[in-house]
Formats: structure tokens, C-alpha cells, sequence
């Protein structure tokens, strides 16, 4: 079989152009990589397939999903799952499928942005707070403990009582929640990075701040924020469907799986069971993927645990 | 030492409790639309908005108000119910016993769950059970609280026709009906609590196997049981002591999804409910109250924490 560079070979006659010779390895190190990652996490390479079909799902809900979320079926009213509806349809005569689908979207976008936002508050927190030390530390780690008190569904609720449902708002406040928790973890990481002699030599050869923290400090604790935002991802499908259940997260028509279960899905959970338990799976699905790939992503990026 | 230890964490959480009483105090405040508005709207108290908001006080300056209101919670005085009229602390003195009774069963049926599992996994590890049982607390911690609690009263009825009962009866009235009552939301609440502890104590009991003296102890001859239970375990139990004092706000939390889903008339659906009316001193008392508890649950659990390892001492 011809390879990418061979082209380059038969119309120069002469040796592959280096970048092609460089780039099989590293398909083939990313490959083996894979392998040896499935092979010693079997659980983790399976929360890695739930996790890319969930991403698919998400991506590409217009060309899966048979229907549009809000699209009604002339009667097709609450139809038990069969042929020509996989899941059912539900009260609004809307298939189910296609409604899990579009859900996939809404809980990814929430899922990242939510991620992102907190991640980037974590580390600015984190990382500022063990590398300055002092009454800035204290001040801080204060305000995260009272923060760490409040039970998080209350805490949520109170948020998302004062700004109003919403996306834009479910996110700001599982975001500021999550950074509380997580730049306690980072800090821990902070501490042990600035502990080694490399940042001490940075700082003997004049570099400000800024640098170190951003050269220095942050991309040794990567390992640990990647991590994080991975078992994090999990959690924040599962409060935002705990919020949306309550009424206070994503409002309709957005096919949020946590709205699906509550209002009409429990209203008619016993003549249309399906309609309470498809979202309640790809909850679960979702959620037990995300934790199976941090939980092995911990275990082959955190040194301490390697081995393990 | 102890003592001195104790009294320094007593001084640490202090500012905490002192921060949360003021985020308990602001939030509410935040809300769009405030109480006079909604109670005028709906109930038309009163015909002048701004002669209600002096009557409540909700025209003074925030500052003001929250050093009165600190002042008064001090002394256990919570205010009253903008909507029910009666003290805010009556009201809680009503519901948080279910809560409570709700939250501590929930936490014995994990540790139930918890320990046994957790050793067992430990101890034949990467064997078919473990595997199982890793797996099955990972399920655990995805499936959300809500939908558990919806499939519990959902299937049986479907297929045994058999559904919980719906008539709540208090713990000092009749404790049989009363558990039997609880003890499927309290089971429903605990499955969550039970994977993180059964994760964490499989997880430290592994380290702690590891450890020369464990080999020691195997090299005398020792039984495992021995070992497990006698030199292992004692250590490997510490930080699931931890756990258990971060757990409780997680309980707490969930008991909102449950009490609404079982119709337990507890502090956390009052809360909601509070939420959703704008009640303020409603929701200031109760998040106070959790708070307060919360804080000191985990300044007992590091007293405790320090008495079962004597290392620690910061």
C-alpha cells in the first residue's frame, strides 16, 4: 500500500521529506499509546467511547436524530418505544430518540463552557493563592472554606434564584461552584511545584511574576486541572439536570434531560414509564463516562497514583 | 495539645461562618422581584409598597439590615415567615429533625455499604469483584439522585403494583411507621454517598497494604484478618472519617431533590419552597442553620481526626 509520502519520493528520487518521516511515528506512537492506554484501563477506554458518542451525538444531532426536539408526530401520542420510535414519543407527541439526542447538546455545551469557565477561575485562584502566600492566601482560603460550607444545591439554587434560569446563567453558577472546589486541589499541586529548585533559578534570573506563573507554575499542574475537568465534566451533567429537574436550570424547549424528567415526565410517568427513564439513562451514561475516563486519566497522568 | 489544636480550628472557622453569614444574608437580597412585590401581587397585603417595606425593613440600608439581622440570629432569633407570619426558627424547629433523621440514615446505609465493600475490593484486588464492585460504585455516583428516586416509586407500582406509602408520620409518633417512611428515600440518598466512601476507603486501604509494616505483620505469620482489621484498617480509616464530614453538605443538598420526590415536609423542600415565594428570612434562617452545622460537623470530624491520628497537629 502506497504511504502519504511516497509521492514525495517518487518525484524527487530522493530521501522523504523529513516532516512526512516524522509525522508516522507520531501516528503510530499516538496509536500504540491507545493500546497500551485500553489495554491497562479497559474501564477507562470504555468511558472514552461513551464519552466521543456522546460528543458524535452532540455534534451531529440534525443528521442522527430522525426528528427536530420540538417537532409533533400526528398520532404518535406517548407510543411505547417499537420500530418506528425507538424510545417512545412523549405526551407533546414528540419522539424520544431524537429529544435525547438534542439533550446531548445541551448538557456537552453546558458540560464545557461550564468547565472551561471554572477551570480558568480555579487556576487564576489556585495558583495566585499558594505562589503569593500570605494575607492573600488566608483571605482567600477563607472565603473558599465558607464557600465549601454551603451544601451545593442550596448553594446553586440561592445563585440561580437571583439570576433567573437560563444557560448562560446555569453555567455562571456551576462555574463559580466548581472553581471553589477544584482551586483547593490546584493549590495543593501549586504548593508542590513551587517547592523545586527551577523556580527558584527563575526567579534568580529576574522573571516577574506573570512568568513564572504562566511559564513555570501552570504548565506543571496541567496534569491535575486536566484531570479535574474531566471528573468535573460528570459532575456538571448531573447538576444541571438536578437544576433543570427543579425548574431552575435550562427552560424549555431547550431538550435538557433534567427537564424531561420533571414536569410531564413525572406527571405521566406511569402510564409512560419511557418518558422518566430514557433521560434518566443517558444521564447516567454520560456521567458514568466521564468519570471512568478521569478516573484513568488520574491513574496514567498523577504520578503518585501510577501503578496503582 | 488537643485542646489548644481544637481551639485554633474553632478560630479558623469563625471568619468562615462569619463570610457565609453574609453571602447567606446577601443572596436573597439579590433576587429580581423582592417579596413586597410578589406578596402585593398576589395577596395584596398591604395597598402601599413602600409603607410595607419600612414595616419589614427591607427600606433600610443593607449594612444596617444585616447587622440587626446577625445581631438577632446571635440571640436565636430568626425572624419570621414573610408569608406564614410564624418565627422563622419555630418553623425550622418543625422540619429539621426529618431532615436530620433523613441525612443520618442515609449516611449509616453507605457506611453499611461502604465498609465491607470497600475492604473486600481492597483486599482481592483487580479479582472479578472488585472489578464489580468499582464499576458498580462508578454507576453509583453517575446515576442522578432525582431519577433513582423516580424509578423506585415508578417500577415497583408497575410491576407489583406496590407503591411507598404517602402519609408521613414523625419519628416520636410512631417509629416504625416513621422508618418505614424513610427508609427508601434515605437509601435512595445514601447509594451516592456509599460509592464515594466505598471508593475512598478501597483507595486508602490499598496504600496502607502496601506499607512495610503490613509486610512486617505478613512476614510474622499473622492471620489476614489480622492484618486487614488490626494493622490496615485503623489506618486506612482516617480519611474516610474526612469524607464523611464533606459528605454531609452533599446529603444535605440531596435531600432537596429527595424530600420534594417522597413529600417529606422537611427543612430542605421549605427551603425551596421559601426560594421559589422570595420568603427572605425563610431562606436566610435555613441557610444559616445548615451552615452553622455544616462548620461544625467538619471542626468535629478534624477534632476526631486528630484524636484517631496523633501526627496531626498543625
Amino acid at each position: 500500500m502506497s504511504q502519504p509520502g511516497s509521492a514525495t519520493l517518487d518525484l524527487n528520487g530522493a530521501v522523504p521529506a523529513p516532516e512526512v518521516r516524522r509525522s508516522r511515528p507520531a501516528l503510530m506512537r499516538a496509536l500504540l499509546a491507545l493500546g497500551r492506554f485500553t489495554r491497562r484501563k479497559p474501564l477507562g477506554a470504555l468511558g472514552a467511547i461513551i464519552v466521543v458518542a456522546m460528543l458524535v451525538m452532540a455534534a451531529f444531532a440534525e443528521r442522527i436524530a430522525p426528528y427536530r426536539y420540538d417537532e409533533t408526530i400526528r398520532g404518535a401520542r406517548m407510543k411505547a418505544p417499537g420500530a418506528a420510535h425507538w424510545l417512545g414519543t412523549d405526551n407533546l407527541s414528540r419522539d424520544m430518540w431524537s429529544r435525547v439526542v438534542y439533550g446531548a447538546r445541551v448538557s456537552i455545551t453546558i458540560g464545557f463552557l461550564t468547565i472551561g469557565l471554572a477551570m480558568v477561575l480555579a487556576t487564576a485562584i489556585g495558583v495566585t493563592s499558594a505562589y503569593f502566600g500570605g494575607a492573600w492566601d488566608l483571605v482567600v482560603q477563607r472565603i473558599v472554606d465558607a464557600w465549601l460550607s454551603f451544601p451545593y444545591l442550596i448553594i446553586i439554587l440561592s445563585i440561580m434564584a437571583v439570576l433567573g434560569p437560563g444557560l448562560g446563567n446555569v453555567v455562571i453558577a456551576l462555574a463559580v461552584l466548581i472553581a471553589a472546589t477544584n482551586s483547593r486541589v490546584i493549590r495543593g499541586a501549586t504548593l508542590g511545584v513551587i517547592q523545586h529548585s527551577y523556580i527558584e533559578a527563575a526567579r534568580a534570573m529576574g522573571c516577574g511574576h506573570a512568568r513564572i506563573i504562566l511559564r513555570h507554575i501552570v504548565p506543571n499542574v496541567t496534569a491535575t486541572i486536566i484531570i479535574l475537568a474531566t471528573i468535573g465534566l460528570g459532575a456538571v451533567i448531573l447538576a444541571e439536570s438536578a437544576l433543570s429537574f427543579l425548574g431552575f436550570g435550562v427552560p424549555p424547549p431547550h431538550p435538557s434531560w433534567g427537564s424531561m424528567l420533571s414536569g410531564s415526565g413525572r406527571t405521566y410517568m406511569f402510564r409512560a414509564p419511557w418518558m422518566a427513564i430514557w433521560p434518566g439513562v443517558a444521564i447516567s451514561l454520560a456521567v458514568f463516562g466521564f468519570n471512568m475516563l478521569g478516573d484513568a486519566l488520574r491513574d496514567v497522568l498523577d504520578p503518585r497514583l501510577r501503578g496503582s | 495539645m488537643l485542646r489548644r489544636y481544637i481551639v485554633k480550628r474553632l478560630f479558623i472557622a469563625i471568619p468562615s461562618l462569619l463570610i457565609a453569614s453574609i453571602v447567606v444574608f446577601a443572596l436573597p437580597r439579590l433576587i429580581p422581584g423582592d417579596a413586597v412585590q410578589l406578596m402585593l401581587e398576589e395577596k395584596a397585603y398591604a395597598k402601599d409598597i413602600e409603607e410595607l417595606r419600612a414595616k419589614l425593613g427591607l427600606n433600610r440600608p443593607l449594612h444596617v439590615q444585616y447587622v440587626e439581622w446577625a445581631g438577632r440570629a446571635v440571640r436565636g432569633d430568626l425572624g419570621e415567615s414573610l408569608w406564614t407570619k410564624r418565627p422563622v426558627l419555630e418553623e425550622i424547629g418543625h422540619r429539621l429533625p426529618i431532615t436530620l433523621e433523613l441525612a443520618l440514615i442515609a449516611l449509616a446505609i453507605s457506611l453499611l455499604i461502604a465498609l465491607p465493600v470497600g475492604i473486600i475490593a481492597a483486599v482481592r484486588q483487580d479479582s472479578l469483584g472488585d472489578l464489580v464492585a468499582r464499576s458498580v460504585a462508578i454507576l453509583g455516583l453517575s446515576v442522578p439522585g432525582f431519577w433513582l428516586a423516580t424509578l423506585v416509586i415508578v417500577l415497583p407500582a408497575i410491576w407489583w403494583n406496590w407503591r411507598p406509602s404517602a402519609d408521613f408520620t414523625p419519628f416520636t409518633t410512631d417509629p416504625v411507621a416513621n422508618l418505614r417512611h424513610m427508609w427508601l428515600p434515605a437509601l435512595v440518598l445514601g447509594i451516592a454517598a456509599a460509592a464515594a466512601l466505598m471508593r475512598l476507603t478501597r483507595g486508602m486501604l490499598l496504600e496502607v497494604l502496601r506499607q512495610d509494616y503490613v509486610r512486617t505483620a505478613w512476614s510474622k505469620g499473622l492471620a489476614e484478618r489480622a492484618i486487614v482489621f488490626k494493622h490496615a484498617l485503623r489506618n486506612g480509616i482516617i480519611p474516610v472519617v474526612t469524607l464523611l464530614g464533606t459528605q454531609l453538605p452533599q446529603i444535605i443538598g440531596g435531600t432537596v431533590v429527595i424530600e420534594t420526590i417522597f413529600g417529606l415536609p422537611g427543612m430542605s423542600r421549605f427551603l425551596f419552597d421559601a426560594i421559589n415565594q422570595r420568603d427572605y428570612p425563610v431562606i436566610q434562617g435555613v441557610n444559616l442553620i445548615v451552615v452553622s452545622t455544616v462548620v461544625m460537623v467538619n471542626l468535629a470530624v478534624d477534632a476526631l481526626y486528630a484524636v484517631l491520628d496523633p501526627r496531626i497537629r498543625y
